[in-house]
């Protein structure tokens, strides 16, 4: 296993590994990363998941990254009020991008800074808050840092163990965080307490780099694997589905 | 029936400095920017929006009319943040009360079906309970009995508050004289909810037509919002530029890109202010006219 692959692919099947056995569910990605990799899981592992066209309906098919209309056909409609029925019935794995996640999986994408008057306002809270205690929520981070992987977040959005165990049963019952999948490796929430938990790291990333960046302590069990290598079959895939290599300008190698 | 056709000045003139006003579409799709244009010109101040945020909110914010945006987050789709209600923020010039999206769903429902809230789980452990005072939870009054659900013993819910509106603005494909509406677009977003939620009901439109003949131009479903829920029409055309008015247009990302340079400095701000916020319907159609022909 020497050969090379680039940052970006470890990341997109890191990304599409967190839809395996997912079933019939709603795979709702955000970022290209996270969008290419729920294509890969469908078109190969997990061919029963749903994907919208970003717009308001389903997407029969598995369209390459960036393709118009003419791509592909539509299955169902899927407007914004009906995906909110999608959310509260649980059917749904979606993937949000943090622009900060802390060790219990609290995320935020509302503000950096004071409450009244932000150092930086960012796009807001959107659906993070009801995403993570109705269904499987997973972040996708394309820069890890000791900023992006901090102690504690400015604005909890997506809520994470911690928050939603002092908020009872009612945010406990459905809440699943389940992955945060980075440029450096991937997590779970399996460490004590359901704190953030190595799973693997990217090849080509060294365990002490992920410690370094990570601004709180990582639970690490024995040895880390590397993040699983795609397969030829996949790589292939990856051209079909990703023919300008869109994912090597998320993410630099 | 009545003739329900008004102009945007004569919508401007049913509101009042101080109101709450809820604002249709989402993002940068579908946002009635004639109206809020209109709005920008007026002499109000002291606005709360209820808004699925877009270039609305930033203009709005630009032009000193806002000092509350109720709203689960403002983007201009394409464009991940809009610069001028960053500004508004980081100036401390526009405060925010943030809800889960969803939320913001349930609070507009509440409000078209006149009960004080509705319940979800979408907050329960998030900041934005947390951090607003005026926002309560609520236990099951279920805790026995055959509406009970054994695995929400003793959970509390989030109670989320009526968003009544004292106004509400939205864009429409069609519309007809007696105020039912066509959506032909591929979501209908919330508008329907916006109307049913306030006081005062404005619907812009790409056309007016004679009343009772919207089927001649879709099917019965796209015509999605009744009379009942309407109390002035608009004729707009273009009425939703820059933001995508399908299947009329789609978004204009080159005058969106515009758009967000005007945030640069107060100088840009101020010549984009003049020549397409300071100006009426006609005028603003010639200046985008032009700007077209300087970049082509």
């Amino acid at each position: 296993m020497t050969e090379t692959v680039s940052r970006a692919t470890s990341c997109t099947v890191a990304c599409a590994e967190v839809w395996r056995d997912a079933g019939e569910v709603m795979a709702s990605p955000f970022g290209t990363i996270p969008a290419l990799g729920a294509r890969l899981a469908r078109a190969t592992f997990s061919p029963d998941l749903v994907l919208t066209d970003g717009e308001a309906a389903l997407m029969a098919g598995t369209a390459p990254l960036g393709a118009g209309p003419d791509a592909y056909t539509l299955e169902a409609t899927m407007t914004y009020r009906r995906v909110f029925d999608v959310v509260w019935s649980g059917r749904r794995h979606i993937m949000m991008m943090a622009s900060q996640v802390d060790r219990f999986g609290n995320q935020n994408i509302s503000a950096i800074g004071p409450p009244d008057r932000p150092k930086v306002q960012l796009v807001g809270c959107r659906g993070g808050p009801g995403n993570s205690v109705n269904h499987p929520t997973s972040y996708w981070v394309p820069d890890h840092s000791p900023r992006t992987f901090i102690d504690t977040v400015d604005v909890v959005c997506g809520v994470g163990y911690d928050r939603a165990t002092a908020a009872g049963p009612g945010a406990l019952r459905f809440h699943d965080v389940r992955r945060v999948v980075s440029n450096l490796g991937v997590f779970d929430f399996g460490g004590e307490g359901h704190s953030m938990r190595l799973v693997s790291v990217h090849p080509g990333v060294a365990l002490a780099d992920v410690v370094a960046a990570t601004a709180f302590p990582l639970a690490i069990d024995g040895d880390v694997p590397e993040t699983r290598r795609p397969t030829d079959a996949e790589l292939a895939l990856l051209d079909e589905l990703d023919p300008r290599g869109a994912r090597e300008r998320e993410v630099k190698s | 029936m009545a003739d329900k056709r008004v102009s945007a000045d004569e919508v401007v003139g049913e509101l009042r400095s101080g109101m709450t006003i809820g604002i249709g579409g989402w993002g940068s799709r579908r946002k009635p920017m004639s109206l809020v244009r209109a709005l920008c010109r007026s002499d109000l101040t002291d606005l709360t929006l209820v808004s699925y945020g877009g270039p609305d909110v930033g203009l709005l914010c630009a032009t000193g009319k806002v000092t509350r945006v109720v709203c689960g987050f403002v983007t201009l789709d394409s464009v991940p943040l809009d610069p001028h209600w960053r500004a508004a923020r980081q100036e401390g010039r526009v405060a925010l009360t943030e809800f889960d999206e969803g939320l913001v769903y349930l609070g507009l429902q509440a409000a078209a079906w006149r009960v004080p809230f509705l319940p979800s789980r979408a907050g329960l452990g998030a900041d934005l309970v947390a951090r607003n005072k005026d926002l309560r939870t609520i236990d099951s009054p279920y805790s026995d009995g055959p509406y009970a659900d054994g695995a929400d013993a003793g959970a509390s819910f989030v109670a989320m508050p009526a968003l009544r509106l004292d106004a509400a603005l939205v864009h429409a494909n069609r519309a007809d004289t007696a105020g039912n509406a066509q959506l032909l677009s591929p979501d209908p977003f919330f508008d329907e909810l916006f109307l049913g939620a306030a006081d005062r009901r404005f619907v812009s439109a790409e056309e007016v037509v004679e009343a009772g003949t919207l089927a001649e131009h879709g099917p019965i479903s796209s015509v999605s919002i009744h009379r009942m829920l309407v109390d002035g029409v608009v004729a707009a055309p273009g009425g939703a530029h820059f933001t995508a008015c399908l299947p009329e247009y789609g978004r204009d990302e080159a005058f969106q890109r515009a758009y967000v340079k005007s945030a640069a400095d107060p100088e840009s701000w101020a010549a984009f202010r003049n020549r397409f916020v300071d100006v009426d319907d006609d005028g603003y159609r010639r200046a985008v006219a032009e700007t077209v022909e300087e970049t082509a």
